[in-house]
């Protein structure tokens, strides 16, 4: 964060420091991260206006459609592409990497954990 | 800068639970509601913000290869795809206006209770008139439509003027020095709201329309 510590000067000996590897993203790279993005894009506005059916979860009584789960699919596979590539994750240190993995792994078992609670409610039987 | 980007997938995070539970409550009425959107629009929306975030990345490239020049432009390139959005949003609101579908302020079921009162999406849709019990909650399906989109937006106006108080220090001699940092955080920040972007699309415009 702080703007001593990072790329000063990058000639220029730490001394004891330890000298912080800056990978630079060449811009062919961000090319073609920004057309598979929109390809994408074209993907899942293309997919919204199929119906991809629906499957029963064996007695559960729950139904998944496949709409909403393709278009999270296709939404997912461009965050990971963003972050990966235009934040720079793939070539950042392994804090980093273990910093977003938990974000999101506290943020999925938040929702998870309301999920559980919401779907093992006796609903209206109080 | 991640932790507090973590900080905002929580904020974000309450928005989008709120959105999963009320949507399979009150599901025929979200599905109607979200018939009301232009994914013309969204589509469209979504490519610039798309475009603005390599815009953005270039930027950081060009900081870190010290190009004054490339970086000014890429970061007026960022500014004016910025401004885009929001411009294509508010012609978004201004329709929800006229509709009469501002939650609270302005609003009115008749598009959900009677849906051939709006012929231009009753043609493609073929809505069912929903009981005005369900059709109520439409509203809620706009509430959120705001509360999220208008969040989002939020962030996206707090962006641009960073944008332009970077666009003025870099035609300075900022950031080619190789202190590239700040705009690299604030590269990250940029990116973070294109992601929100990324879901809030399929959720609010895509998941009902076959």
């Amino acid at each position: 964060m702080s703007e001593t510590k990072a790329n000063i000067d990058q000639t220029h000996k730490h001394g004891d420091e330890p000298v912080h590897e800056h990978h630079i993203v060449s811009p062919a790279i961000y090319g073609l991260i920004l057309v598979a993005l929109l390809i994408f894009t074209g993907l899942t506005v293309a997919a919204s206006f199929v119906d991809l059916g629906q499957m029963r979860l064996f007695d559960t009584g729950f139904t998944l459609y496949w709409n909403p789960v393709v278009a999270l699919a296709i939404a997912c596979t461009k965050m990971t592409l963003v972050v990966l590539f235009f934040m720079h994750v793939k070539y950042s240190t392994k804090l980093t990497k273990l910093t977003v993995l938990s974000g999101f792994f506290i943020f999925l078992a938040l929702i998870g954990m309301t999920l559980s609670d919401y779907v093992s409610r006796a609903w209206g039987r109080w | 800068m991640w932790l507090f980007l973590l900080t905002e997938v929580m904020f974000f995070g309450g928005l989008f639970m709120a959105y999963l539970l009320m949507r399979n409550w009150y599901y025929p009425a979200f599905v109607e509601a979200s018939h009301q959107l232009n994914i013309g629009w969204g589509t469209a929306n979504t490519a610039v913000l798309i475009i603005s975030s390599f815009t953005m990345a270039m930027s950081v490239y060009s900081a870190e290869m010290r190009r004054r020049g490339a970086l000014v432009m890429f970061l007026v390139l960022t500014f004016i795809l910025g401004l885009a959005f929001l411009g294509i949003k508010s012609i978004e609101y201004h329709e929800k206006w006229e509709k009469f579908h501002i939650p609270g302020i302005r609003y009115s079921t008749s598009a959900f209770t009677n849906p051939q009162s709006d012929p231009e999406v009753y043609k493609e849709y073929h809505d069912k008139p929903l009981p005005p019990d369900m059709a109520s909650k439409t509203e809620l399906y706009f509430f959120l439509y705001f509360a999220m989109t208008g969040m989002h937006a939020l962030h996206m106006i707090i962006g641009i003027a960073i944008l332009g108080f970077m666009i003025y220090k870099a035609k300075n001699g900022a950031y080619t020095t190789g202190h590239v940092t700040f705009v690299e955080n604030f590269g990250l920040y940029w990116h973070f709201v294109d992601i929100i972007w990324i879901f809030l699309f399929p959720l609010l415009y895509l998941i009902s329309r076959y």
